[in-house]
């Protein structure tokens, strides 16, 4: 039994699911770049 | 019981076509929720106020009766991991998550009751041992499942997992003090309501995880990935029993190589922006320094996806060989980039140290997988969490208390951490030893078919489906 990305699981229930955790996590790590840039200040 | 056969092992076997990319999002919908732990210090401060508001009353709580919860947390993270260990791995993965996110929750709910009626170990209890458990089941939750999933690629599979555990923090730390600034009244600091709406998000945040978490069905592999029939020097193609496992020289070979890399972490991320102030004294300023943490804990993120990605092509020994050899310079070099005033130099030594520690955890589970199988690893890893546990004692106990001996003794604090960088360089050296006697599990170890095909029908049985179905 192959892995059948293509013809299984939707696209956008892929897209939702990663944006669902990489959008918190990505602005989370914005913004700890953010005040990590005081120490070259 | 019905209403909760959604959980069972059995209803989380993935249909044909199911694509394994939607694993990973389930397991850091879990992992980066538990992450909070990393950043529950920004309610230290606010706790020592609830009282007194502005300033700290007598009756309020101080910092180093807050600093329990964390600690308490943390070992129950260990302890948990390794008892519920077998059962998350026979449960299936969806009912470990709903436990973690249930225990996480509800471990925050308790806290904000104690706070409102102003009782600590209301709190030790709540966040410490009721949220420690779901620490500890939620973190081994995903790990055997994406084990399974990505076969070809463990490694940076356990990787992006754990990576979240990292990032969690970052999720947490401004979430936390923007809630406390809209809940907070002249009158009223806000943790507890901060606590209520955190428990309430994380739950719906971790069932998400629960929801769309799959195990593959029997049989599966990816596409074009053939499985190794041979076993190689150090991968095994056979499993070990969980409690067999601990009677494996090489387990703790791993439990002592984990606890060095974890402790040496572990005592600079608590003291680093001491330590960088006091080492450089008028060139890091407060300021500069709390921007130097929050690098550290990026990179802290960032080395557990590289290092556990990168011990898929290099192997699981050679990494940690990589993180003996350069945690040994890195600790050998800190003391003499504060003989010279190198701030960059410095930075630079501990960043590589920190990412280290990072990939010493999201690699474990993999190394774990090549010496034990992947029937048990998930219940294995609990029980080497404890190593966790142990080191979070050893790694500030080492930083603290050598710094308090040697300003009491007279040594300057700009060199009061020299003795713990040695020391720590001399940990790597024993990591390193005990790294080079990982040989690859006596066949003896090894799980006989009958007992694989009794152990499979236990866990159908521990997932209360009916056996004969």
């Amino acid at each position: 039994m192959a892995n059948q990305v293509r013809t299984g699981t939707p696209a956008w229930q892929l897209v939702l699911a990663w944006a669902w955790v990489g959008i918190p996590l990505a602005l989370g790590v914005i913004q700890t770049i953010i005040n990590s840039l005081k120490l070259f200040q | 019981m019905s209403l909760f056969s959604f959980l069972d092992r059995n209803h989380t076997i993935a249909k044909p076509g199911f694509s394994r990319w939607m694993v990973p999002p389930a397991a850091l919908c879990i992992h980066l929720c538990i992450g909070q732990a990393y950043a529950f210090s920004v309610f230290n401060l606010p706790m020592t106020k609830l009282i007194g508001i502005t300033q700290s009353a007598p009756n309020d709580w101080n910092i180093p009766e807050l600093g329990w919860i964390f600690s308490i947390a943390i070992f129950v993270l260990g302890f948990s991991a390794a008892i519920f260990g077998r059962w998350v791995e026979e449960g299936g993965p969806r009912r470990a998550m709903f436990t973690a996110a249930l225990c996480w929750s509800i471990g925050f709910f308790i806290s904000a009751f104690g706070v409102y009626i102003h009782n600590l170990w209301v709190v030790y209890f709540g966040y410490g041992l009721v949220g420690g458990c779901g620490l500890g089941i939620g973190y081994i939750s995903p790990v055997s499942t994406l084990i399974k999933w990505f076969p070809d690629r463990p490694g940076m599979a356990t990787g992006m997992a754990i990576m979240g555990f990292g990032g969690g923090a970052f999720i947490a730390s401004p979430l936390s003090v923007w809630l406390m600034s809209k809940f907070s009244t002249p009158t009223h600091v806000g943790v507890a309501e901060t606590f209520i709406v955190m428990g309430a998000i994380y739950f719906v945040f971790m069932m998400v995880g629960a929801f769309i978490v799959r195990l593959p069905a029997p049989g599966w592999k990816p596409e074009g990935y053939i499985a190794p029939v041979q076993a190689s020097k150090l991968i095994t193609t056979n499993d070990v029993y969980v409690y067999d496992a601990l009677k494996t020289p090489q387990f703790w070979f791993i439990w002592i190589v984990l606890c060095i890399n974890v402790t040496a972490g572990i005592g600079v991320l608590g003291q680093a922006s001491a330590m960088s102030q006091e080492m450089f004294p008028g060139k890091i300023t407060a300021v500069a320094a709390a921007g130097f943490v929050g690098l550290l804990s990026l990179f802290n993120m960032l080395g557990r996806f590289f290092w556990a990605s990168t011990s898929d092509y290099i192997g699981r020994k050679n990494t940690y060989f990589c993180f003996m050899v350069l945690g040994f310079l890195m600790y050998c070099l800190v003391p003499y980039t504060g003989s010279i005033g190198s701030v960059v130099g410095f930075v630079l030594c501990f960043l590589v140290i920190i990412t280290m520690y990072g990939g010493g955890f999201a690699t474990v589970p993999a190394y774990l997988k090549d010496m034990f199988g992947t029937r048990y690893v998930g219940a294995i890893h609990g029980m080497l969490i404890t190593a966790w546990s142990m080191a979070g004692i050893f790694g500030p106990v080492l930083v603290n208390y050598i710094r308090e001996y040697n300003i009491t003794h007279g040594v300057p604090k700009a060199q009061a951490y020299n003795i713990t960088m040695y020391i720590m360089a001399g940990l790597f050296v024993i990591g390193f030893i005990a790294n080079a006697l990982i040989k690859a599990v006596h066949h003896r170890f090894h799980m006989q078919p009958e007992h694989e095909a009794i152990s499979g029908q236990l866990a159908v049985d521990a997932a209360g489906e009916p056996t004969g179905a």
